[in-house]
């Protein structure tokens, strides 16, 4: 049976490889974008990405010294009777000394700081049900850079694919330099206010490769990605031929009086893992197999 | 051959700083201060109640970093330090500038007019780092001679580290008004009317 040690111990080691190592779509477009920039200052921006992304691995040590917040997304078997959230959360604090991780988690108001990374509805858990017999934890760490440029529009439905457009397109024209682009686009469409945010910070689970399964959708992502990409905002807006790397949609049905569109910005460091834990206590980490 | 990059020794004079071209790459050399939003915050508090800051700034190079720091034994060791977003200090850097006359900036994504302004007019720029490579950036601090402010927390406090080469940096702002992140800002402008036709706006 598995054991709340089992999650706790788990739940480390995947943030140790979540920080550590890029998922392989990320790094392997980053990689792409290196070898097509021409320009000498673009180049070298994403040279020293390259070669972070070598040296983190290399050292075992994160790749940037913002490790986020850690906002997780568990799916329970129906019969699950450990205390998933409770190995969730020592795991955090156990990760955070040994990684280590920086301790970025504060108080909204006071700002204290309890160095733990833990603290009210921190680390966040969104929770699911299915039907394996595994429990499935997968962690984003997400960075304040590229959450900060992250919004919501509330259109109303006359403004329609237009005003999408125009949203993205103004969202990331506003973010600029401050993302640390080349950046992953997350684009929640439809739902609610809070559903449509909570859909783009979704939309980033998805590797970057894998176009939507509606075809409409694919076309939508390919088209603002190819548009965003003639900007020349470019690697840490210094210009270039790269400004995205990029870029999912998810979408939720919503009331026919509204249109929310909610966008999640995330830097180059795209840095999410899974992790598998059987009834046996056997773990497996489908993101970071290579 | 490709030649070498110029390398600077900090704290940095007057002449070093106005002498350094847009787009410029050097490294750093000598003791680098890390400052963030509370740094800023803090400085300009003490200032005004009339506290002496722990630090001495003139000249100095100021590295809006929150790092990653392990204590081993008694001294304090680097994990990870990367830039962090300038624009969060742009309220406060143009009145840092003037009042504690740094030489240098390091940061991501560059900041606004009124510090372009004020680098212009006391002798500071700005220099770029790439943001998230924080493992190549710590590469280039020797040592931790200290902290203060720790108070603030680990990300926020004044780490005092040993550069011996720390880079590439960028000379992303000179001392003369002149900004690469403006320059790019004006393409910009003219790539978004293909782009707003690619998606078929006006």
């Amino acid at each position: 049976m598995v054991t709340e040690t089992d999650i706790q111990n788990a739940v480390v080691e995947l943030l140790r490889k979540a920080v550590v190592k890029l998922p392989a779509d990320v790094e392997e477009s980053i990689r792409k974008a290196y070898a097509a920039e021409t320009d000498e200052v673009p180049k070298m921006q994403l040279k020293a990405i390259v070669d972070n992304i070598d040296m983190a691995i290399k050292g075992n040590t994160p790749m940037c010294q913002d490790t986020g917040v850690t906002i997780f997304y568990v799916t329970l078997p129906k019969d699950c009777r450990v205390n998933v959230e409770k190995g969730i959360v020592e795991g955090v604090r156990k990760a955070t000394k040994e990684v280590p991780l920086r301790p970025n988690a504060v108080h909204p108001i006071t700002r204290k700081n309890p160095g733990d990374n833990v603290g009210e509805r921190m680390p966040y858990i969104n929770w699911k049900v299915g039907d394996k017999d595994y429990i499935e934890i997968t962690v984003m760490t997400k960075g304040a850079g590229s959450e900060n440029m992250s919004q919501l529009a509330m259109l109303t439905p006359s403004q329609g694919l237009k005003g999408i457009k125009e949203f993205v397109l103004g969202a990331v024209l506003r973010a600029g330099s401050n993302p640390c682009p080349p950046t992953i686009l997350g684009v929640g469409i439809g739902g609610s206010s809070d559903i449509a945010m909570k859909l783009a910070k979704e939309a980033l689970l998805r590797p970057i490769n894998q176009r939507h399964k509606d075809p409409e959708i694919a076309k939508l992502e390919t088209e603002l990605l190819e548009a965003i990409n003639m900007l020349g905002i470019g690697p840490m807006g210094l210009g270039g031929k790269t400004t995205c790397l990029g870029l999912n949609i998810e979408y939720a049905y919503c009331h026919t009086a509204s249109l929310p569109v909610g966008l999640n910005v995330q830097c180059w460091a795209g840095r999410r893992a899974t992790v598998r834990i059987s009834p046996d206590g056997k773990t497996a980490y489908p993101t970071h197999e290579r | 051959m490709t030649k070498m990059p110029k390398k600077l020794k900090t704290p940095l004079s007057e002449n070093d700083v106005r002498a350094l071209k847009l787009g410029e790459t050097i490294y750093l050399e000598g003791v680098v201060f890390t400052g963030r939003d509370e740094v800023h915050l803090h400085a300009l508090e003490y200032l005004e109640k009339g506290k002496k800051v722990p630090v001495e700034f003139k000249g100095s190079a100021l590295f809006h970093c929150g790092p990653i720091m392990r204590k081993v034994g008694e001294k304090w060791e680097v994990v990870a330090a990367g830039p962090t977003t300038s624009s969060r200090m742009n309220s406060l850097e143009p009145q840092f500038i003037e009042k504690f006359r740094p030489g240098a900036i390091i940061g991501k994504g560059g900041m606004s007019q009124p510090t372009v302004d004020a680098m212009k007019k006391y002798g500071c720029v700005y220099l770029a780092i790439t943001g998230g490579a924080a493992v190549l950036a710590a590469k280039g601090f020797k040592s931790v001679s200290g902290v203060e402010w720790y108070e603030l927390g680990m990300p926020e406090a004044i780490w005092i580290m040993n550069a011996d080469n720390f880079g590439p940096l960028t000379v992303a702002i000179d001392a003369h008004g002149n900004s690469l992140f403006a320059a790019v800002n004006t393409k910009v402008k003219e790539n978004e009317q293909k782009a707003r036709e690619k998606l078929g706006l006006k």
